[in-house]
């Protein structure tokens, strides 16, 4: 496929017995802003090591613009890395370290010293040049090394957890203006992180990964909305995971309820597990006309600022179910400790899955 | 404000031969460093072991000359002797030396940089030195030599002036491991335990000590295997009491018995790799004490308390400068003791008449080259084995073959080289006897501790710039001199200054070694005590200490230097 930046064929790499990555296969598009996801250990950073090159792979390919390059050492491909610890070399000026990749291509003084201005104003830190690491801000490195990364016009920019060192607030308009920039720039990106909600807001596609496998590869919408594996659903975001029994027909019990779902596929008599997030329901309007209602008490309310988590124990089924609701709901629905709740679940939210060990 | 559109420039990669260079230089490097440490450590200590099996003509005949050796009462003598002379060193220099790091680290006494500055000072001195001071003050002509009976001694020669002397020279040793291991304490364990009303002496037994078990096993096995392997100090102030040390010279300078020589080399192997390999496993089991949570301790005042104990560590204080002014005054003064005016007689004979001059210039040029040499070959070599990627076999070898000198005695080193290159069939014979095998065994006797200080140094740094440098096309070798070297060029000069002070007062392995046109300073002191020049001997003691002395300072005013000049890039980020 000519529009194909990267493809990893059968990727596989053990440390000894223990496998870190077992036959990853995965396709990456020009321009693309892809997140690997998942907690730590799933081997979402081994596998940002094998595409730079860092780390051999025991099997498989990694091709990059066409090339092969699953044999080649780090300095014969094509990207750019920013690290963690961002790993700024402390007795360069942040201009000197901006040009580290520059002047080892016998370029003239003139032509790196415009190319550093024009990445320092890119990042938007013209004036930082003559500074050293030390006297920047931890974000203002970040940035540094983004710049470092990007000076040589690499194809393939990678980033692993490049915001997790920063403060939440910087954090959050760091994830905003990297997007930005990579938009603009138009360069293949790949970033490792382990915070959901970063990948969420910032890739164009997401990659979950656990235990060296991916669970799932694509939009932010599709995995959040239509997780496709247990681990999935349970890893992004909040859900209420209730056990119950196929009766065919798209029909399931769960305790003494019966749920009518648009999801079938599972003979009859099978356990299932129901997984439902706080806020797949509906709590206005007319509930009774409603399938898949449920009633309860509320036994407690977790305020969580713009949002609050009710926690409801639902006649009939043993385990109690989170309910969310913003801020104008909890006080126009009269919702309070001790209070009644009749709700309805969004049938087509909810996702099923056969209940097997794992 | 709009940001310039970033046009992509079309980029080569980098040419073939840089790759190439990269992959050769990684390894060959690796390469190098492995064959060196082969050639100058492992195989002359493989050696030692052939020969023992050896007779003088070079048989195979097992056992026998070990037989001899247990058959000999005199060596089984100096065995227990050598025990005797360690346990007993051990035991008075690390409950001093704990005291002291004490008093520096857990009181409030004024000037603790001047006191730790004084009890470092041996450091700079060849330990016969103290061995000097000691007979100037209870030797047969002492000025304090009525005090003896006083302690139930009839004369200084023998253990007790042994061991007198070994404190002063392994004291710096046992208290620098101390400072360190009571530098590390949690403020928090301490509040714990003050409210919940603990006494002092509880707190000390229960939090203290125990903190500091560590180091106290590791000070306790650095003296012991120090003494074991000790040479001048028995050889000076020895007199009956021999030990293997002085065996080992016996028998190979002495007699020429070489197989019987690499038996007691292997002897006095035995206690110095038991030490080490008792450090070795107690401190694997040692867990970091300190989280990034500690809050670090800060000793408040107790007035009677900071009181005993500044008394206590000017008494040292005073000890260790006593001993080095004793050889500094006995050098200037003209018959010890029936005539004490000053004269610079003893250096003027020293130099004219006992080819000192020769000596101490050897000494200098040898010192300067482990220095310069030295750091280089261990600074690189610790990069190349750290830092670098590929060859991954080598790296353990490397990693073991580093350590292995700090459990060999200097003796037996010494030995290992005299057997492998004073060997006809050794093309490397041509060594034998130049200034470049002194510097060769030198720097192999301190590559232990040099080369984990550059560790170290190395693992403090980001991880990552050798990643960055090859994901920017920039070999690692450019990174090692445009980055690493300058950050690290602190350490270096530690290095070198460790070299060049411990090349100047080594004996142990060049007593072996060195050959008319290269005896060194530190050996020519052992001549002249044995010629009775005692008064030449401080001199040239005296000599050493201030070169020592005056390197340390240069090197610490260049450090000085370099930090205060780069100290806008060396302050951490956390610090802005």
């Amino acid at each position: 496929m000519a529009d194909e930046a990267l493809k990893l064929e059968g990727i596989h790499k053990s440390f000894g017995s223990f496998v870190a990555l077992n036959d990853i296969d995965l396709a990456i598009r020009k321009g693309e802003f892809v997140c690997f996801l998942g907690p730590s250990g799933c081997g979402k950073t081994t596998l940002l090591r094998v595409i730079a090159g860092l780390e051999q792979q025991t099997r498989g390919r990694v091709i990059q613009d066409g090339r092969d390059v699953s044999a080649l050492p780090p300095a014969a491909r094509d990207y750019g890395i920013v690290f963690q610890s961002y790993a700024l070399f402390p007795n360069l000026t942040v201009a000197q370290n901006i040009a580290y990749g520059l002047v080892n291509r016998r370029k003239r003084r003139a032509e790196i010293n415009a190319r550093v201005q024009e990445l320092l104003t890119l990042v938007g830190l013209p004036d930082a040049g003559p500074k050293y690491p030390a006297q920047c801000s931890g974000g203002q490195q970040q940035r540094v090394a983004l710049a470092r990364a990007l000076a040589t016009s690499p194809s393939l920019l990678l980033l692993d957890e490049p915001l997790s060192a920063l403060d939440a607030k910087v954090r959050e308009r760091l994830r905003g203006e990297i997007r930005a920039l990579q938009k603009r720039v138009g360069v293949t990106t790949i970033m490792v992180t382990h915070d959901q909600e970063e990948a969420l807001s910032m890739a164009d596609r997401v990659v979950v990964m656990n235990h060296g496998v991916i669970e799932q590869c694509g939009t932010p919408a599709e995995v959040y909305e239509q997780p496709a594996t247990p681990f999935v659903a349970t890893f992004l975001g909040r859900v209420n995971v209730l056990p119950g029994r196929s009766l065919g027909g798209g029909r399931y019990r769960v305790g003494a309820c019966e749920l009518t779902l648009p999801v079938d596929g599972f003979a009859p008599g099978t356990d299932v597990r129901i997984f439902v997030r706080p806020e797949d329901r509906y709590v206005e309007g007319d509930i009774a006309a409603l399938p898949n209602r449920l009633s309860g008490r509320i036994s407690r309310i977790d305020y969580l600022g713009t949002f609050c988590l009710a926690e409801v124990g639902c006649d009939g089924i043993e385990q109690p179910l989170a309910v969310s609701f913003s801020l104008n709901q909890l006080h126009d629905l009269d919702v309070r400790e001790g209070g009644r709740l009749d709700f309805a679940l969004r049938a087509d939210r909810v996702r099923v899955f056969a209940d097997r060990a794992e | 404000m709009t940001p310039p559109a970033v046009v992509r420039d079309a980029e080569a990669p980098p040419a073939r031969g840089t790759l190439i260079g990269e992959w050769i230089a990684a390894r060959g490097g690796l390469v190098l460093l492995a064959s060196a440490l082969f050639v100058f450590l492992t195989l002359p200590l493989a050696m030692l072991f052939v020969r023992s099996f050896e007779d003088r003509s070079g048989a195979f005949v097992g056992l026998v000359n070990f037989m001899r050796y247990v058959q000999s009462p005199a060596l089984a003598q100096s065995t227990w002797n050598t025990l005797t002379f360690a346990a007993l060193t051990t035991a008075v220099v690390v409950p001093m030396a704990f005291l002291f790091a004490y008093a520096i680290q857990r009181t409030c006494i004024p000037a603790k940089g001047l006191w730790r500055s004084i009890a470092l000072l041996p450091i700079l001195a060849p330990s016969l030195l103290a061995a000097i001071s000691f007979i100037y003050l209870f030797g047969n002509q002492g000025v304090l030599k009525a005090l003896l009976p006083l302690f139930g001694l009839n004369t200084i020669y023998g253990l007790p002036g042994m061991v007198l002397a070994m404190t002063f020279s392994t004291l710096p040793h046992a208290v620098m491991i101390l400072l360190a291991s009571l530098s590390l304490a949690d403020a928090r364990l301490y509040e714990a335990a003050d409210a919940m009303g603990t006494t002092a002496r509880r707190c000390f037994m229960t939090v203290t000590l125990p903190s500091a078990k560590y180091g106290l096993v590791s000070a306790s096995m650095v003296t012991f295997t120090m003494a074991v392997s000790e040479f001048g100090v028995p050889k000076v102030i020895g007199g009956n009491y021999p030990v293997l040390a002085i065996d080992i010279y016996k028998q190979v300078i002495g007699q020429q018995n070489f197989q019987m020589g690499a038996v007691v080399g292997l002897v006095l192997l035995v206690p110095a790799v038991v030490a080490f390999a008792i450090d070795a496993i107690v401190q694997r089991r040692q867990k970091a004490l300190l989280t990034a949570r500690s809050v670090p301790y800060a000793p408040k005042r107790v007035a009677l308390r900071d009181a005993l104990f500044l008394a206590y560590v000017m008494a040292i204080s005073a000890y260790m400068l006593g001993v080095i002014l004793m050889a500094a005054y006995g050098s200037v003064v003209k018959f010890w003791p029936y005539n004490l005016s000053l004269t610079l007689d003893h250096y003027r004979y020293g130099f004219e008449e006992a080819g000192v001059e020769h000596a101490y210039r050897n000494s200098l040029v040898m010192a300067g080259l482990c220095a310069v040499l030295g750091a280089a070959i261990t600074f690189a070599g610790a990069y190349w084995v750290e830092k670098t990627r590929g060859a991954d076999g080598l790296r353990p070898v490397i990693r073991l073959q580093a350590m292995l000198p700090m459990a060999v005695p200097g003796m037996v080193l010494g030995i290992g080289y005299i057997l492998f290159f004073n060997n006809p069939a050794n093309p490397l014979t041509v060594l034998y006897g130049t200034m470049a095998i002194l510097v060769a065994s030198t720097i192999v006797h301190f590559y232990s501790s040099s080369h984990l200080t550059a560790v170290t140094a190395l693992k403090q740094l980001d991880g990552e710039f050798e990643s960055v440098s090859a994901s920017l096309k920039v070999p690692f070798y450019k990174t090692f001199t445009r980055v690493t070297l300058p950050v690290c060029l602190p350490t270096v000069i530690d290095i070198a200054r460790y070299y060049f002070v411990n090349a100047m007062t080594t004996i142990s392995a060049v007593v072996f070694l060195y050959s008319p046109k290269t005896t060194l300073a530190a050996i020519s002191i052992l001549h002249m005590d044995e010629a009775g020049a005692i008064g030449a001997a401080a001199a040239m003691a005296t000599l050493i200490v201030a070169t020592s002395a005056v390197v340390t300072v240069i090197s610490l005013g260049i450090e000085h230097l370099i930090l205060k000049r780069t100290q806008a890039w060396r302050r951490t980020a956390s610090a802005r």
